[in-house]
């Protein structure tokens, strides 16, 4: 199959292109930008917080490093870099030849560009300062950033609508010939899973920054407090859509760690109807959930509870997941290669994250550390213990397909371990930090902190430095890295059964599935022909 | 209704076994979003209608909206018959009843833009009271939606005299319609949310 594939120029990755692998490598490398200067910004903050009366930055600049921070790592890495991810996969995944619309893919990810841009300039003209959150009136008061702070997110939310619309219909009308969704790989489900809640949640969020905008720009009075605007509608209105957020940038983790699970146990899924309805139920319960966040803000408190039980209920379909990825590699084969440790730190970190999820959902929990640094250890748990290591697993795990090339394993698993180390070290401080009063969002701080905040900054210094060793296995392995073969892991999915690198069409011919994608020791491997090569086990 | 589907890769359709034209449900899922989007707007403008004062809602003309909303309503009647008429393949019917659909539009959009005016002669404005911000954002963006409407038969419109579309071969038109059917729909949900209760 690869002699026939012509050589494909480097050159393609940096023009528009509508290949469907092309956008998911610019996405990747785009998002990946993003996530540096994100980073970079969460450096200064956790420099500044050394000392409790450091002033290395001023309050005003802490808050707009803060809301940024916040802003471009949800918004320009973590959503971009799953799309990305979603891009370059799920055609392979069904046995298409790309996405439904190769156009409109194309146009969400140049939106993304300028977006993430006018994100970056607003610094120029008074970034943004009101949180990532926005709340009213500080986001209504605030300087000419915040106007193209809510600008460059409504872009981000109409780029990642129209990949979700691309996704949904590339899965229901593009599979191959008896890939039934049963036979779907579970992190095409958790795209289409995701990509329901992104078309149900974000245009809630449009809709609440358009008004934003407007109060700032033609004078409307939605969130004027002397007119009668009510600032716990705007809470409303972006937690309808920022809870769910939390789903959307978990599920395609979740789903790529549930790729490698049997592949590196050398096992078929355990549970794999369970593993994919889990993706729909998450999605269908995290619609229910927003106003959790809203337990101190003064709203309706007789509709405190029925919000507190939605809430809880959704740790049942995750840890649905939980149970059958351990059960997945019980008793299996277990290869610890890296895409496999980064898939193992995800669930014992995620772990943390989620179940101190369901702590916060408990009212009086959540009076007691509510706007309190456990919610930002519980957040960053889940983000970055949970979403980051999964994105981490799925680079691993797909770049000898995406590059054709092998990792440096050793690099890669230094990599796993300053990660694994610094995130801990980084955010349970702040779970003790936040649970003995410690606010969040404050430049300065009360002394009796100090060592927590130290040891905090201590884990951000080593994730930064954890990103080295990542970036130079991922340049390096690229240019001089071991031919890889085209199924080095010996996976069963589709987009393992063509040559790595991929030839622009994917598929010289339309492939026809038989058998479902994880019979790992049942079955004769390989689903694209009848006459597999050995490839596993 | 038959649905050919013209695009890459024809061989590799599940669509086919579903019947699932990818570009119609490309159209159905953005409405879906566009639901939730309005559906933003309408429980910001139900919530505030709930808990202010609205002196201001007396002032609405239900005769003139209603004359308005009957226009629009006869505009999708159009939009059924143009699909209608290719469908049996006469390209002329198609392009008559496209342009009454982009006229009945226009006068739609006239008799908004007659009502903000009049409004704003009683000193309703965008500025004027939250009940103004939310009224004239809610029917703003269905008018913003209309104009694009307007537009895109206009488009399509174009198309037809060229010849893009015909019996078998007429998803556009249907996409149009979908947008045009929804736009509608949306219209008599406000109609009733804002002048009526």
């Amino acid at each position: 199959m690869t002699t026939a594939t012509p050589a494909l120029s480097p050159r393609r990755y940096f023009g528009w292109s509508t290949d469907h692998k092309v956008i998911g490598v610019q996405y990747l490398v785009t998002s990946f930008f993003f996530f540096l200067v994100g980073g970079a910004m969460a450096g200064i903050i956790r420099t500044q917080l050394l000392a409790p009366d450091s002033t290395l930055v001023s309050a005003e600049a802490y808050n707009r490093l803060s809301t940024n921070h916040g802003s471009v790592m949800l918004f320009l890495w973590i959503l971009p870099v799953l799309a990305g991810l979603g891009n370059y996969l799920v055609p392979l995944q069904i046995g298409a030849r790309d996405m439904a619309f190769p156009r409109l893919n194309a146009l969400s990810f140049w939106l993304l560009v300028p977006a993430g841009l006018l994100m970056l300039a607003s610094f120029f003209v008074g970034a943004a300062e009101a949180g990532w959150t926005a709340y009213v009136p500080l986001s209504i008061s605030g300087p000419d950033g915040q106007t193209l702070w809510a600008v460059s997110v409504i872009l981000l939310g109409t780029s990642s609508m129209m990949g979700s619309i691309n996704f949904v219909a590339t899965i229901f009308t593009m599979r191959a010939e008896g890939l039934t969704f049963w036979r779907l790989p579970l992190f095409s489900w958790s795209m289409l899973a995701t990509s329901i809640l992104v078309l149900t949640a974000t245009p809630v969020l449009t809709a609440g920054l358009a008004l934003i905008a407007m109060d700032r720009l033609v004078g409307t009075l939605f969130f004027s407090v002397p007119a009668g605007g009510d600032p716990i509608l705007w809470q409303n209105l972006f937690w309808f859509y920022s809870h769910p957020a939390v789903y959307i940038m978990v599920l395609p983790a979740m789903g790529a760690i549930s790729e490698i699970f049997p592949v590196f146990a050398r096992k078929p899924v355990f549970g794999y109807r369970m593993i994919a309805i889990s993706s729909l139920a998450i999605s269908l319960l995290g619609l229910t959930v927003w106003a959790h966040h809203m337990f101190t803000s003064g709203m309706d408190p007789r509709l405190r509870v029925p919000y507190m039980i939605s809430t809880m209920i959704i740790a049942v379909p995750t840890g649905v997941k939980i149970f059958s990825w351990l059960a997945t590699i019980w008793g299996g084969k277990i290869r610890l290669d890296t895409p496999m440790l980064f898939a193992l730190g995800f669930i014992s970190m995620f772990l943390i994250g989620g179940i101190t999820g369901v702590f916060l959902a408990a009212i009086p929990v959540d009076l007691h550390v509510h706007d309190t640094y456990f919610v930002v250890a519980h957040l960053h748990f889940v983000l970055f213990g949970g979403s980051v290591s999964g994105a981490y697993a799925a680079l691993y795990y797909w770049y000898p397909k995406i590059t054709g090339r092998r990792f440096d394993e050793r690099l890669g698993k230094v990599h796993f371990a300053a990660n694994f180390i610094g995130t801990n070290l980084a955010y349970l401080p702040m779970f003790l930090a936040g649970l003995l009063g410690m606010p969040r969002r404050v430049v300065n701080y009360d002394p009796r902190f100090t060592e927590l905040n130290q040891l905090a900054s201590l884990g951000a210094f080593l994730l930064a430095v954890s990103v080295l060793p990542l970036l130079y296995n991922m340049i390096v392995s690229w240019v001089n890295g071991p031919k890889a073969g085209d199924n080095p892991w010996k996976a069963k999915t589709l987009e393992w059964q063509v040559s790595s690198p991929p030839p622009a069409h994917n598929f010289d011919q339309p492939p026809v599935v038989t058998e479902g994608p994880y019979d790992y020791g049942e079955a004769p491997a390989g689903s694209l022909k009848p006459s597999p090569a050995a490839a596993g086990d | 209704m038959t649905s050919h589907s013209i695009a890459h890769s024809d061989e590799f359709r599940a669509g086919r076994e579903l019947s699932l034209d990818h570009r119609k449900l490309g159209m159905w899922l953005f409405l879906a979003s566009e639901v939730m989007f309005f559906g933003g707007l309408i429980g910001t403008y139900l919530h505030y209608k709930a808990t202010l004062p609205t002196p201001e809602a007396a002032l609405l003309d239900t005769v003139l909206v209603g004359l308005n909303t009957f226009v629009l309503i006869t505009s999708s009647l159009m939009v059924v018959l143009g699909l209608d008429a290719i469908q049996r393949g006469h390209r002329r019917g198609l392009i008559t009843f496209l342009g009454l659909t982009a006229l009945l539009g226009a006068i739609f959009l006239g008799g908004q833009v007659y009502e903000f005016i009049s409004l704003a002669g009683h000193g309703v404005t965008l500025q004027s009271s939250v009940f103004g911000s939310s009224f004239y954002t809610l029917t703003g963006f269905h008018g913003l939606h209309v104009l694009i409407g307007v537009v895109w038969a206009l488009v399509t419109l174009v198309k037809a005299a060229r010849g893009t579309y015909s019996a078998q071969e007429h998803a556009g038109v249907e996409a149009f319609g979908l947008y045009w059917h929804f736009v509608d729909v949306v219209w008599i949900v406000l109609f009733t949310i804002i002048y009526l209760i």
